[in-house]
């Protein structure tokens, strides 16, 4: 460690070490890379699909299920083939990557807005506040968070703001958790001691000055989160119970082709899938990195 | 400990309650079971026959104490589809779903604790990247999709393994399970590895996480200086240690298999809980749903304070009246 820091070049903003360090696995590069690369398709699907796989004008139903690299009859090649309804599947990925992208990082910022407060509200407040809170997290995280989420799908029935209800209800709890403990180390550190002294108002405190200080072991939840929250919407939306067939995810487009998989027809689940796993493994790689940068349990 | 396992019982009691009484009141808001159940060609007075054959008739508040008044007695209602308690009619499909968590977990820690042990003890082999970079694709492939691929693969493409429906069973000690012949094993293979695998992704990076940091402790080296193989090193000194977070979350994550066998059983068309109470949740079997998730809900209490006493069995420095009980 100490030579590490004789050979850097004069003083080093924690920003550039936390560059240099995150750099240091090629893997986590790679997974930056993708991560890019998958966020640019979903925002730009659009103008990249050669499809509009909502616009259910240009599907022709004689081109259902033809296998990848068959050409339509306006002259159109279906690189990835198409599905039962003859939406090319290049298309329908990109969009549905767009909306599985959506629905877990809109699920992951709100989740972690409430569990952050809530989180550090309690280690701030402690007592009986943070005793409940504590509890209801601890029996929360008992239960998988699959068996929580079927069950409120099935009661509140399908839609993207249902499913981001399900994902938040499920995930604010590792938040937390992973924020007031956090919260608790700094909460008897001198600045706080110095911040209630001044007199600052609660709420000031807490947002500013606590809640800035617990943020790096949040960054790492919420990356795995929001991994997590891609995957179960689609398992979800698989088994039937997340996103409606208008506004189809990965894991509904995986599940169309979940029924003609035994005669062959490979493609239209397996494509999509690809799509998931990139999507996810590259999230899983960054957040993977950050944890060992931003681990200050890990000498480094 | 007499005192803490009191405790959780009573909370144990009280989470049943809260759990009840939210699904009760949310399975009641949604849908009406005897759309679904009557044949669609019945009249009016038929349908209200029926209404009042299943007691949906009454108020929601007398629905629930007539169901907690049954719960007492260990009945909680009648399947709407089945026409039985709905109990027996998950006491049933129980054998099959717990084979298939055991296959999988037994799986998991087999192959999960040797390689997150070399993973941890050479960190910068090629191996041991090789196995790192494994469980992150473990990691990131989600389950239902790994079983379509293994579908495809072992199924259709090469034909080696059946993919649907569950083998013959055998009677072992009063429970019809099938893993215990090759032709029932065979049937459960292919969805068992499907539910391993992420287990076994998590297993050997917590095994190699926490060999990594215990590695650095003293008593390791004082082992080493005192002269100990190195078998006995690791083998009694660092395992011993390593076990403690392990039984935990292999304890707290055959819950968790449990629950995601409702995914793998879609999938295989297994005759699980998983896949009743899928089931059971389109066709707005309430009895059956509300039944499974307290059965689920008591498992996993059950569970849970079976890894906090076996912890405490392992690690004497763990005063149970010190757990949150």
């Amino acid at each position: 460690m100490s030579a590490i820091v004789a050979a850097a070049p004069a003083v080093e903003t924690p920003w550039q070490r936390f560059r240099r360090q995150f750099a240091e696995s090629r893997l986590a590069l790679l997974g930056l890379a993708l991560l890019v690369v998958v966020i640019a398709i979903a925002l730009f699907a659009p103008w990249i699909a050669p499809q509009n796989p909502y616009d259910l004008a240009k599907l022709d139903l004689l081109d259902a299920r033809l296998p990848p690299g068959a050409q339509a009859a306006d002259g159109m090649t279906y690189w990835l083939g198409t599905d039962g309804q003859g939406r090319d599947m290049l298309s329908a990925i990109l969009y549905g990557l767009r909306v599985s992208l959506y629905v877990g990082v809109a699920s992951g910022v709100i989740a972690l807005t409430l569990g952050a407060v809530i989180g550090v509200l309690a280690a701030y407040l402690g007592g009986r506040f943070e005793q409940i809170i504590m509890r209801i997290v601890d029996i929360q995280l008992g239960f998988p968070a699959i068996l929580v989420a079927l069950i409120l799908l099935a009661v509140l029935g399908k839609g993207v703001d249902k499913i981001i209800i399900a994902l938040v209800t499920v995930q604010w709890a590792y938040y937390a958790r992973t924020a007031r403990s956090a919260a608790v180390v700094e909460r008897s550190k001198e600045y706080i001691e110095a911040a209630r002294a001044l007199g600052l108002s609660a709420w000031r405190i807490v947002l500013r000055h606590l809640l800035p200080n617990a943020l790096p072991p949040l960054i790492v939840v919420g990356t795995v989160q929001v991994a997590h929250a891609i995957a179960l919407e689609a398992t979800l939306s698989f088994l039937g119970l997340g996103l409606p067939p208008t506004e189809p995810s990965l894991g509904l487009l995986i599940a169309n082709g979940y029924e003609v998989l035994m005669s062959g027809k490979y493609w239209i689940s397996v494509y999509p899938g690809v799509a998931l796993l990139v999507t996810i493994l590259a999230i899983n790689l960054v957040g993977d990195q950050l944890r060992d940068v931003l681990n200050p349990r890990l000498s480094r | 400990m007499t005192v803490f396992v009191l405790r959780r019982l009573a909370q144990t009691l009280l989470v049943l309650l809260i759990t009840s009484v939210l699904v009760f009141g949310g399975l009641f808001l949604i849908g009406d079971p005897v759309e679904i159940l009557v044949n669609p060609s019945a009249d009016q007075i038929e349908k209200e026959r029926a209404t009042k054959a299943l007691g949906l008739d009454k108020p929601l508040h007398e629905q629930y104490f007539g169901f907690l008044r049954g719960a007492l007695t260990g009945n909680l209602g009648n399947s709407f589809v089945y026409a039985r308690p709905a109990l027996e009619v998950i006491f049933e499909r129980m054998p099959a779903t717990l084979e298939l968590a055991f296959l999988a977990m037994v799986i998991a820690v087999v192959l999960g604790i040797p390689l997150g042990l070399y993973a941890g003890l050479r960190p910068h082999s090629v191996l041991s990247k090789t196995i790192m970079a494994g469980s992150i694709l473990g990691f990131s492939l989600p389950t239902f999709w790994v079983g379509l691929i293994l579908i495809l693969i072992f199924a259709v493409t090469l034909g080696w393994l059946p993919s649907t429906g569950r083998g013959p069973t055998t009677d072992v000690l009063g429970l019809q399970l099938s893993i215990f012949t090759w032709e029932g094993l065979r049937y459960a293979l292919l969805p068992a590895i499907n539910l391993a695998l992420f287990k076994l992704s998590l297993i050997i990076r917590l095994t190699r996480a926490q060999v990594r940091e215990q590695s650095l402790l003293d008593y390791i080296k004082f082992a080493r200086a005192k002269g100990l193989t190195n078998a006995r090193v690791i083998g009694v000194h660092l395992l011993k240690n390593i076990m403690i977070p392990l039984v935990t979350v292999v304890g707290l994550e055959l819950g968790s298999v449990i629950a995601f066998a409702v995914v793998t059983e879609t999938i295989f068309a297994w005759p699980g809980m998983g896949k009743l109470v899928i089931d059971s949740i389109f066709q707005l079997d309430r009895p059956v749903v509300v039944a499974y998730l307290m059965v689920v809900v008591f498992m996993f209490i059950v569970i849970n304070l079976v890894v906090d006493l076996l912890y405490s069995v392992l690690d004497p420095r763990v005063r149970l009246s010190e757990v949150k009980g």
